[in-house]
């Protein structure tokens, strides 16, 4: 296993890392950011894969106009995913 | 919960599959049958170096047509959805001094290196996707450092329209002269720049697309912005 | 044994059905879908790689047989412009949604609907 092997390896279990935590996360506005980290991590993915000009489009897309339009939906509506106890009989109302 | 373990079985189901489907398609081996005759002809047929561009541009222009459509309609569904008889921008909080310092620093610079990234889609990285968001994020700055700041609306709305109806125009000035819509004119009937591959004026009708895409990509996702961050105000 | 890219891509993507399938909010299902859109560009990118040859942009050293292949890349070059302004036209429903029904929780508009 050379360095640059060792690099993706790194970067794509700190994608997964992102997009777990931005799955997870109650807090929308935290969730937003670790979207905009996967895109982050995706841009150097595609560096590596010698996709310089999807790099670019991914970095300042993703990273940076994809988070502020959320962002912006966010400010106007509501900023934490309520949590609603697990009722039972869920599945009668399907 | 249930619901949750559910979802994970089938979950890892789909990805057993995506996993079998892709073990028959070895990661890092030559594959190529179109592409292969697109590196091959590109500085020929089209003139410019960089091979993506000329598929975006030149080779599937009639897709990127259709692209920058759907980019178009979402704009305006953005703007339908979020239409209000009075609105405007209710931020209270001014920008820290650093914010807006760098703000008026900044933007002629970003703004200067979007220009560049269009203009040289055909030599470098890059191109009218990418410029067209680097200047949508240049306004983007400016909205987050003045809370007054509006753009232009007028103005970027005629300067859109004008830039789609110029992509359509120069692709009818091909149909005209070369037989089919979006013929490369410059490049293969009038031959500019045929001595000058890999510098700035070559390229055909890639630069002068790449232009306009820019300039389309950069005022619709402005106006985006602006919609999704202005809100209602009643008196 | 899969590659490392084809790895990161399928989790990317079940991450983000994960999301629309459990979650509840709207705004969270809207962050899955945009996860799983990054998973499936790795995905077709990583698919167009190969290994020891450098980026499709013809130069010295650079020669036609010496390149990846251009055509995913350009597909995701797009994709990617038109992902944000389908997200930024869904998330807008959403805002209407949230001024009609005053949550985002889909299960309670669903009750709320009738």
């Amino acid at each position: 296993m050379n360095c640059i092997s060792c690099i993706s390896y790194i970067i794509v279990g700190l994608m997964i890392i992102s997009a777990i935590l931005a799955v997870e996360w109650k807090d929308l506005l935290a969730a937003a950011v670790g979207m905009a980290a996967v895109s982050l991590f995706a841009s150097f993915l595609f560096f590596m894969l010698q996709a310089p000009d999807v790099a670019m489009t991914e970095a300042a897309i993703g990273a940076a106009l994809s988070g502020a339009v959320f962002i912006f939906a966010i400010k106007r509506t509501q900023r934490y995913e309520t949590e609603d106890e697990e009722k039972p009989g869920w599945w009668v109302r399907w | 919960m249930l619901k949750r373990a559910l979802a994970i079985i089938t979950l890892l189901i789909i990805g057993y599959w995506l996993a079998q489907g892709l073990t028959g398609v070895p990661f890092g081996q030559d594959r190529m049958l179109v592409g292969q005759y697109y590196l091959n002809n590109v500085i020929k047929q089209t003139g410019s170096v960089n091979a993506v561009t000329a598929i975006v541009v030149n080779y599937r222009g009639f897709d990127t047509l259709g692209e920058v459509t759907v980019l178009f309609i979402a704009s305006t569904g953005v703007g339908a959805l979020l239409w209000r008889r009075k609105k405007k921008r209710t931020a209270r909080t001014e920008g820290s001094v650093v914010l807006t310092t760098g703000a008026r620093l900044l933007v002629p610079f970003i703004l200067l290196f979007g220009v560049y990234i269009f203009i040289h889609g055909h030599l470098t990285p890059g191109g009218g996707f990418p410029g067209g968001a680097t200047i949508a994020t240049a306004f983007l700055l400016l909205y987050m450092a003045f809370t007054q700041y509006e753009i232009p609306h007028g103005a970027f709305e005629k300067t859109e329209g004008v830039a789609g109806m110029s992509y359509v125009l120069v692709g009818l000035i091909g149909l005209a002269l070369g037989g089919y819509f979006l013929y490369d004119w410059i490049w293969q009937q009038w031959h500019w720049g045929i001595n000058d591959v890999g510098r700035l004026f070559s390229g055909g009708f890639i630069p002068i697309i790449y232009t306009l895409i820019a300039i389309k990509v950069g005022t619709e996702l402005s106006g985006i912005i602006d919609n999704m961050l202005k809100e209602e105000v009643r008196e | 044994m899969i590659s490392v890219y084809y790895f990161g891509a399928i989790s990317l993507v079940l991450i983000g059905l994960y999301a629309v399938l459990v979650k509840k909010n709207v705004l969270k299902i809207l962050i899955g879908l945009s996860i799983m859109e990054s998973g499936v560009n790795l995905l077709l990118v990583s698919v167009g790689y190969i290994a020891g040859r450098s980026a499709p942009i013809l130069s010295e050293g650079v020669g036609p047989n010496n390149a990846v292949d251009p055509i995913p890349q350009a597909l995701v070059l797009t994709a990617i412009v038109i992902g944000v302004a389908t997200t930024a036209l869904a998330l807008s429903a959403a805002i209407i949604l949230y001024e009609k029904y005053g949550t985002l929780n889909i299960e309670e508009i669903r009750r709320l609907r009738g």
